[in-house]
């Protein structure tokens, strides 16, 4: 049952071509000049969307020579009905920091994959990949010959480093606290083997945030989470403060009251805060950008730990530093991350992330192991009960005291 | 490939991405680090000062995330139209361009608009939602996620084009609980459920699947070994799936799509930004809501009770999360009408820390 120009007709699919909001249904139609896989692609999703059931099967282990991932294999399971779309895999290729472009690497990007896939993409992945949207396996390496004369490489997939994200960072942002797209390149290039060779017992995910705002979501998503703070005064710049409140903001209401230790007050004519206090939480800064910024002495937290529920529940990251100066991020990440790596080799059961390494065998062990000394901040209360496990050499010295 | 006369050159590898310094416009890299200040200028349109003074002007424009070749060279000609060539995407989808210019933010904003990219998610607004794959190229996926964005965001259209909520109100879509899109700190998390667990074909499975990777691919170990008519095969302890789909990724012979019983289930109040309060995850809301393709009437009209809800009450700051800790979960479900059930309290690790231990209660 084709229409009159040879094509499946998708009664469903057309509905979510019209409204405001741009359609993908449209992206995939427009795409039909260019491969026949995006009419196939329409008609399988058709039949999705008449039986309310997906129609892809995973497996086989697609890739290119010498890489552990970077490619998604992925199989229709009603191939007879679209053969265009019998294999279907995906290309992960690493974006470059801040997934900056110029126009004319666009359309590199965009002849490569005219020439060897579908022509569909993702920008982005959930991870910030370019993600290449439907190949065949005889076009991977093609493709890949040609990403990489143009620069371009894959990113992660499977057990290994995923392809490593930031937020824009100094190249837009005054809240910036660390340089987060050198950070990212720099981290992203120095793990080029982990990240193309599956080593670990699961991912591993870095996402570098400029500031506790945390635009990457670095805090739900990254096994070592990088979040940009400051550690001396609030910058403070009393004219534009005055300024604010003269356009009508409600000082005391909107910036004062929302304040999560209560740092801040306004007498009227001056706003004092007691840095002391501030707990860096990034809110009177985002109300009055003009006014207040980061202080000068800047760097980063990092946290361990964050994943999505599979296996044993979601967690977000937890402190583990809580502050690195900004010039000594890069070599204070490798250092802890060749320890935290090793461990977890040595440890972690198949399948199993560095925060439900840490849930399992203990915040505590997981510190000794990577030579870390527990601190106060690491935790938003101390144990609320008695079931501690004394280490037999602390037990006995504190009995020799 | 096609054939070449010139010798085999070496094949390159583990280059890494290409480095962000050349895709960075000039006026980037004179103030990089420089920043000062910035401003909304209108809903989608962003402007940042640097301290020598010099100005950067970001226009913000919606996108489906999965784009054709086509619409990404249309963005690369307007990037050259308008502003030298430059343009980035952010963490949520959306594609910004770099101008210089103030004179061509309007011109741009009309040539976006009549391409079908309307400008907008800044501030307090809905910004694009962050979403999974879906039934456009998942194998383990409940419903699709393209499906559902377009649905919502069709109806929640005048909340992205403008910014008139109380805060930023971030939404995301993931189509099974292995949550690609990380759905798990969003105000607002729509996510796909299966509810039964995977049917096994004892027939094709001793042939295309390796018995030993799928019992190690299930994270409950709910699958052993067994021997059906003669053959081996697997069984699943029923009561510890919780139907994520990993033994199908592994095996085409444990498929787990099931209309009658896959569906929605709806999530809100988690955060990731540290601003106020800490970072939270969401909770339950809705535990099961129809699959209804191609429109999901029944999804989005939840999403946008809850929405309106927020809009009208929730305090100036407030993000959703932090909205139902103030008015408590009790007048939450009250105001939104949305029926408590036994699936919304807990019974995985550490259930009782959601039990309420005080008598601090609202009459």
């Amino acid at each position: 049952m084709a229409n009159e120009n040879g094509k499946r007709p998708t009664p469903l699919l057309d509905e979510l071509e019209k409204g405001p909001w741009p359609s993908f249904v449209t992206e995939i139609r427009k795409t039909s000049d260019v491969s026949p896989m995006c009419d196939d692609l329409l008609g399988q999703l058709e039949l999705s969307y008449e039986e309310k059931k997906g129609h892809w099967k995973h497996g086989g282990i697609v890739g290119v020579l010498g890489y552990g991932g970077g490619v998604i294999g992925r199989y229709s399971d009603v191939p007879e009905q679209f053969p265009n779309v019998a294999h279907f895999h995906t290309m992960r290729i690493n974006q470059p920091s801040g997934w900056f472009y110029t126009s004319d690497a666009l359309r590199t990007l965009c002849d490569i994959w005219e020439r060897h896939g579908s022509g569909l993409t993702n920008m982005h992945g959930s991870t910030g990949d370019i993600v290449f949207l439907g190949t065949k396996t005889d076009e991977l390496e093609p493709a890949f010959k040609e990403l990489t004369e143009a620069g371009f490489d894959l990113g992660g997939s499977g057990s290994c480093l995923r392809t490593p994200s930031c937020c824009v960072g100094p190249a837009r942002c005054e809240w910036a606290c660390y340089d987060t797209m050198k950070l990212c390149n720099d981290l992203t290039q120095a793990y080029q083997d982990e990240l193309h060779r599956p080593p670990f017992p699961y991912k591993y995910k870095i996402k570098c945030a400029g500031c506790p705002n945390d635009c990457v979501a670095a805090a739900a998503r990254a096994d070592l989470s990088v979040i940009g703070t400051w550690k001396d005064d609030i910058q403070q710049d009393d004219a534009a403060v005055s300024e604010y409140v003269a356009n009508g903001l409600d000082i005391q209401k909107d910036v004062c009251e929302r304040c999560p230790t209560h740092c801040m007050s306004w007498n009227g004519e001056k706003l004092t805060i007691e840095n002391r206090e501030c707990v860096r939480c990034m809110h009177c800064i985002n109300v009055m950008p003009k006014a207040l910024l980061p202080g000068k002495e800047r760097g980063a937290t990092l946290l361990i730990g964050a994943k999505a529920p599979i296996v044993n529940g979601a967690l977000l990251s937890s402190v583990l530093v809580p502050f690195v100066p900004a010039e000594e991020l890069q070599e204070t990440i490798e250092e802890l991350n060749k320890r935290i790596w090793e461990f977890w080799d040595e440890n972690g059961k198949n399948r199993e992330r560095v925060g439900e390494l840490i849930q399992r065998v203990g915040m505590a062990n997981f510190l000794d192991a990577i030579g870390l000394d527990p601190i106060p901040e690491m935790v938003t209360a101390p144990r609320d009960n008695p079931y501690i496990y004394f280490q037999e050499k602390q037990a006995s010295e504190e009995e020799s005291k | 490939m096609t054939p070449t006369a010139t010798p085999k050159a070496k094949r390159i590898t583990d280059i890494g991405p290409p480095n962000y310094e050349k895709f960075l416009p000039p006026v980037i890299k004179r103030n990089y680090g420089q920043w000062k200040f910035h401003e909304t200028l209108a809903p989608g349109v962003l402007c940042h000062v640097s301290v020598t003074g010099e100005k950067l002007y970001t226009v913000r424009a919606a996108s489906p995330r999965l784009l054709s070749v086509h619409s990404i060279r249309l963005f690369a000609d307007l990037a050259d139209k308008y502003c030298g060539g430059f343009l980035r995407f952010t963490s949520r989808n959306n594609v910004e361009f770099l101008l210089s210019e103030f004179a061509n933010i309007e011109p741009l904003k009309q040539d976006l608009l009549k391409a079908g990219y309307p400008v907008g998610g800044t501030n307090n607004s809905i910004s694009n939602i962050v979403h999974t794959q879906g039934w456009v190229h998942c194998h383990s996926s409940a419903t699709d996620a393209s499906g559902l964005v377009k649905s919502m965001m069709d109806a929640l259209f005048p909340y992205f084009s403008e910014e008139k909520l109380p805060a930023k109100l971030r939404l995301a879509v993931a189509c099974c609980l292995n949550m690609c899109g990380a759905v798990h700190c969003s105000d607002i998390a729509v996510l796909g459920v299966h509810r039964k667990p995977p049917k096994i074909r004892h027939d094709v499975l001793p042939k295309i699947c390796e018995v030993p990777t799928l019992i190690a691919s299930c994270p409950t170990g709910a699958i052993r070994p067994a021997t059906v008519s003669g053959k081996p095969s697997v069984e699943v302890i029923e009561e510890q799936c919780m139907y994520c789909g990993n033994c199908y990724t592994v095996c085409p012979a444990m498929p787990l799509n099931d209309p009658e019983n896959d569906g929605i289930s709806i999530w809100v109040g988690g955060k990731v930004s540290n601003a106020r309060t800490a970072p939270k995850f969401t909770k339950l809301a809705i535990p099961f809501l129809p699959n209804n393709p191609p429109r999901w009437p029944e999804v989005v009209e939840a999403v946008v009770n809850i929405v309106d809800k927020y809009a009208s009450h929730a305090k100036k700051y407030e993000r959703m999360g932090e909205w139902i800790e103030r008015i408590g979960w009790p007048r939450f479900f009250e105001m939104t009408g949305i029926p408590f059930t036994r699936y919304h309290i807990d019974d995985f690790k550490n259930a009782g820390l959601t039990f309420a231990r005080s008598t601090h209660i609202r009459f």
